[in-house]
C-alpha cells in the first residue's frame, strides 16, 4: 500500500512540476503576481510529494519488502539498518530518484528563502527548474521506475554489492549530488536571464550565492568519495581519473571557474557572457556526467547499473536542454551590453587567467574522457586513455595557476601596480625556496622535483594569507588595530585565504602521498616480520569471525616500534555469504597526517599469507585541503554581503583597507 | 632560465606520472632494484584488459598478473621498454596503453590543452583589443564619473 501510494505521489509530483514550468513563466510574462507566487508554491509541493515518494521507497527498504524490485535486487534482511537506508540510492533507479529529490529540493529552496530577487526573475529560474524536474521524472517513470512490483514474492533478496556496503555510500553520493544538481540553479539562473535578457551585476550577486553552495558540497562530495575510494578498495589509490570520477570532477572545475568569474561580474559588470556561458556550462557537464555514469557508455568501476534505452533517454534530455541553452545563448549574447574596462595586469585580469587555465584544463579531461568513445565512432579503433595522459596534461596546467594564486588576491581591480605586490610576495617566495632546500637536505632521497614542489605548495599555502596580513597592516604593531582590522574584513576575504590554503594543503598531499610514500609486500607465516619505514609488522596469527552478512578472514599485525608494540591492526578479507562476493578491508593507522596502510592477500598452501603495506606519507593532506576549501565556500557563503534573504547590509558599509 | 624550466617541468611531469601501485605480489618482485623500477613505471601505463579502467599494476585479475610477470621476464632478458610495448601492442592493440601512443588518430588529444591555451590567449588579446579601440569612443569624463560612482558605491 505504502509502496503504491509512493508511486502514486510521484506521478503526482511529475503534474505538479509541470504546472511549476509554466505557470510562473505566464506570471513573469503578464507581470501577474498571483501567477508567480503559485510557482513556487507548486515547486514546494513537488518538493513534498518527492519527499514522500522518496520516504515510501525508503519505508519500503527498512522492512526488507521483497515485493518490489527494487528491493528485492538491492537488499537482504541481514544487512544491518544504516546499509538498508543507504541503499535506497546504492542503485540506479534510487540515485535517480534521490537525484530529482535534491533538485525539487533546490526549487523548493530557492521559492522559499530567496526574497531579494526579482520576482519575474524568480518566477523564470523556478520554471527552468520545472523543465528539469519534469524530464527526469518522465526518465523515472518511464524507465526506472523503483516502485515495480514483483508477482511472485522471493523469500529473500540478493544482497546490496558489498563495496557499497559502507558508511561511504550515506555521505558520498548525497553530497556530491547536492553539488551536482545544485548546478542546476546556477543553469536556470542563465537561462531565465535569457529569456528576460536582463543580465548584469546584480545578476551574478544573485546567482553567486547558489554555485558557491553547490561548489561546497560537490568539493567535499568529490574528497569523501576519493577516501572511500582508498579504503575500501585495498590498494591505497585515492585518484584514478576513471570516467565517473572525470564525470564530477569536470563540473567541479568549470564551478570553479564559475565562482572566480562570478565575481569579476559582481564586482565590475564585466565578463558577462563568459559567465553566463559558464553557468550553463557547468550543470551541462553535470548532465554529462550523469549520462556517463547511468548509460554505463565508459565502463567503470561506478557504474552499478547501465542499461541502453536509459542512456537514450538521458542522451535525449541532454540534448534537449544543452541544445536549447546554447542556441538561446547564441541568440542573446550580441545583445549583451560589456561593463568595466580593465588592463591585463589587475584582480579582474588574474581571474581570467584562472578561469583561462581551468576551462582548458577541464576541456582537457573532458576530450581525453571521451576520446575512445570518439574515435571508436569514427573509425572503430580502440584506444585507451587513462591516468598517464591526464598526468601528463591536467598536472602542467595547473602549475600556472598554483604559481599565480598568491598573486591574484593582491592585485587591485582595474589597474594594479606590480611591483608592490611582487615586494609582498618576495618575503613568501624566500619561505618556499628555504623549504626546497630543507627538504632536500633531510630527506637524502627525495627527488629534486618533489621539493620543489612541496615549495610551490607552500608558496600557496603562506601566499593564501598575503592578502589577509596586508589588509590587517600587521606591520602596524598594535594588536587592538590589528584585531580590529582582522574582525572587519570580510568574510570573502577570509573564505578566499582558506579556499587557496586548503589547495595548497592540497597539493603537499599529493606530492606527499605521491613522492615520499613507500611501500612493501611479503609473503608472512605467522611470527614472521617485515619492516617499513621505522615500523616492523609481525604476523600474530589469523582468525576467522563471523559479521552479520559476511564472513572475514582476519589478520592480527602488531606494529613494532623499536622492539616495542605501539599498536595492533587487523586487515582482513570478507567473503558475503548472500551474493559470495569477496572484499578487502584494509586496516589504516594515522600518526600525523601520515598513514600506515595493511591489507591483506592470498594466503598459499603452506599458510603464507601476502601483507601488503604502504607508508603513505601527509596523505590526510589530500582530504584535509579540499575539506578547507569547502570550508573557504562556507565563510564566503556567510559574508553578509552575499547571504541570501539577508536584510540589506548597513548604509556604511565597512571600507576595505586599502580600496 | 627557459630551458631550465622546461626540463624542471619535464621532470616535475615524470614524477607525477609514477604513481605508487599496489597489486603486485612479493613473489613478483625483481631483485634488482632498477629494474624492478622499470617494471613498475612500464605496468602503470599497461591496461588490464579484463577489468575496468585498471592498470596491471593496480589489479589482482590473473590476467593482469601473467601480464605482470611477462613485462618483468622480458625485462630480465634485456628488452627495452618500447620492445615490450610494442609486443604488447603487437598482441592485444593499442587499447592495452593507457597512454595513447602520439600519431594522427591521437594528435588531437595530445594537442588539445595547448590549441587551447593558444586560442584563448589569442581570444583573450583580441578581445582586450577591441575593448580598448571602443574606450577611444567614450569620453575620458564618463569613466571618471564610473569611478566616482563605484566609488561612492563602495563607502
Amino acid at each position: 500500500m505504502i509502496v503504491e501510494l509512493g508511486h502514486f505521489v510521484l506521478i503526482l509530483a511529475l503534474g505538479l512540476s509541470i504546472l511549476q514550468s509554466f505557470v510562473p513563466l505566464i506570471g513573469a510574462r503578464r507581470q501577474d503576481a498571483g501567477l508567480m507566487h503559485l510557482g513556487s508554491v507548486a515547486a514546494l509541493a513537488t518538493f513534498i510529494a518527492i519527499s514522500a515518494s522518496f520516504a515510501a521507497l525508503t519505508y519500503a527498504y527498512v522492512n526488507s519488502d521483497f515485493s518490489v524490485v527494487n528491493v528485492w535486487q538491492n537488499s537482504h534482511t541481514d544487512k544491518p539498518l544504516l546499509y538498508k537506508i543507504t541503499g535506497v540510492w546504492g542503485n540506479h533507479e534510487g540515485s535517480m530518484l534521490l537525484w530529482v529529490l535534491i533538485l525539487a529540493l533546490f526549487s523548493a529552496l530557492l521559492a522559499a528563502f530567496a526574497q531579494n530577487i526579482p520576482s519575474s526573475l524568480k518566477a523564470n529560474v523556478l520554471a527552468v527548474q520545472g523543465w528539469i524536474t519534469v524530464s527526469f521524472l518522465l526518465f523515472i517513470l518511464f524507465t526506472s521506475n523503483p516502485f515495480q512490483r514483483l508477482a511472485v514474492v522471493p523469500p529473500q533478496g540478493s544482497d546490496l554489492n558489498p563495496i557499497l556496503q559502507d558508511i561511504g555510500l550515506a555521505i558520498h553520493p548525497p553530497l556530491l549530488y547536492v553539488g551536482y544538481v545544485g548546478f542546476s540553479l546556477t543553469f536556470s539562473f542563465a537561462v531565465a536571464a535569457m529569456i528576460s535578457g536582463r543580465i548584469d551585476g546584480a545578476w551574478a550577486r544573485f546567482v553567486r550565492p547558489w554555485a558557491l553552495v553547490a561548489w561546497i558540497f560537490l568539493t567535499a562530495g568529490i574528497a569523501m568519495g576519493s577516501y572511500w575510494a582508498y579504503y575500501e578498495l585495498g590498494w591505497g589509490g585515492w585518484w584514478f581519473w576513471d570516467p565517473v570520477e572525470n564525470a564530477s570532477f569536470m563540473p567541479w572545475l568549470a564551478g570553479t571557474a564559475l565562482i572566480h568569474s562570478a565575481l569579476v561580474m559582481e564586482k565590475r559588470d564585466a565578463l558577462k557572457i563568459w559567465t553566463v556561458l559558464l553557468a550553463l556550462l557547468t550543470f551541462s557537464l553535470s548532465l554529462l556526467g550523469t549520462f556517463i555514469v547511468r548509460s554505463g557508455v565508459l565502463t567503470s568501476v561506478h557504474s552499478f547499473a547501465s542499461d541502453p534505452s536509459r542512456g537514450v533517454f538521458i542522451l535525449a534530455i541532454l540534448l534537449i536542454f544543452i541544445g536549447g541553452s546554447f542556441a538561446l545563448f547564441a541568440l542573446r549574447a550580441g545583445t549583451l551590453q560589456q561593463g568595466g574596462l580593465f588592463q591585463p595586469l589587475s584582480r579582474e585580469g588574474a581571474l581570467v587567467f584562472n578561469n583561462l587555465f581551468m576551462a582548458v584544463s577541464c576541456a582537457t579531461v573532458l576530450v581525453g574522457t571521451l576520446y575512445p568513445l570518439f574515435l571508436e565512432a569514427v573509425d572503430g579503433s580502440k584506444i585507451s586513455v587513462g591516468p598517464p595522459y591526464f598526468n601528463l596534461t591536467f598536472v602542467p596546467l595547473m602549475i600556472p595557476i598554483l604559481m599565480a594564486v598568491p598573486f591574484g588576491p593582491l592585485l587591485s581591480w582595474k589597474r594594479a601596480d606590480f611591483l608592490p605586490v611582487l615586494q609582498r610576495l618576495y618575503f613568501i617566495a624566500g619561505a618556499a625556496l628555504i623549504t626546497v632546500i630543507t627538504v632536500l637536505a633531510y630527506s637524502s632521497d627525495a627527488p629534486v622535483l618533489a621539493a620543489v614542489a612541496v615549495g610551490l605548495a607552500v608558496w600557496v599555502m603562506i601566499g593564501a594569507f598575503a592578502e589577509i596580513y596586508q589588509r590587517a597592516n600587521v606591520r602596524s604593531f598594535s594588536a587592538t588595530i590589528i584585531w580590529a582590522r582582522l574582525r572587519g574584513l570580510p568574510g570573502s576575504v577570509w573564505g578566499t585565504a582558506f579556499a587557496h590554503f586548503g589547495l595548497g594543503v592540497l597539493v603537499l598531499g599529493i606530492v606527499g602521498a605521491t613522492a615520499f610514500s613507500s611501500e612493501t609486500g611479503k609473503a608472512m607465516k605467522p611470527l614472521e616480520q617485515m619492516q617499513i619505514e621505522e615500523y616492523t609488522l609481525i604476523h600474530n596469527g589469523a582468525r576467522r569471525i563471523k559479521g552479520p552478512n559476511f564472513i572475514a578472514d582476519e589478520l592480527q599485525v602488531s606494529v613494532q616500534k623499536d622492539g616495542v608494540e605501539i599498536f595492533r591492526l587487523v586487515p582482513s578479507k570478507r567473503v558475503y555469504t548472500a551474493s559470495g562476493t569477496p572484499t578487502t578491508e584494509a586496516a589504516i593507522r594515522t600518526i600525523g597526517f601520515s598513514q600506515l596502510y595493511i591489507s591483506v592477500g592470498d594466503t598459499d598452501k603452506e599458510g603464507r599469507t601476502v601483507v601488503r603495506a604502504w607508508w603513505k606519507s601527509q596523505v590526510l593532506l589530500v582530504w584535509l585541503g579540499p575539506i578547507l576549501m569547502a570550508f573557504g565556500g562556507f565563510f564566503s557563503l556567510c559574508d553578509r554581503r552575499l547571504r541570501i534573504g539577508a536584510p540589506t547590509a548597513p548604509k556604511t558599509r565597512r571600507k576595505p583597507a586599502h580600496a | 632560465m627557459h630551458k631550465g624550466f622546461s626540463s624542471l617541468l619535464a621532470c616535475f611531469l615524470l614524477f607525477m606520472s609514477i604513481i605508487p601501485s599496489f597489486a603486485v605480489n612479493p613473489d613478483e618482485v625483481l631483485s634488482d632494484p632498477a629494474l624492478e623500477a622499470r617494471a613498475r613505471s612500464l605496468s602503470a601505463e599497461i591496461r588490464c584488459l579484463v577489468c575496468q579502467n585498471q592498470s596491471i599494476d593496480d589489479s589482482d585479475a590473473q590476467l593482469a598478473r601473467d601480464l605482470r610477470l611477462l613485462v618483468r621476464e622480458q625485462l630480465v632478458e634485456g628488452a627495452s621498454d618500447e620492445e615490450i610495448l610494442d609486443f604488447l601492442v603487437a598482441r592485444y592493440g593499442e587499447f592495452v596503453l593507457l597512454k595513447p601512443p602520439v600519431n594522427l588518430r591521437t594528435y588531437f588529444l595530445w594537442g588539445i590543452p595547448f590549441l587551447l591555451v593558444g586560442l584563448g590567449m589569442i581570444a583573450i588579446w583580441r578581445f582586450s583589443n577591441a575593448r580598448k579601440v571602443e574606450t577611444g569612443s567614450v569620453s575620458k569624463l564618463s569613466e571618471e564619473e564610473k569611478q566616482r560612482l563605484s566609488k561612492l558605491l563602495d563607502e
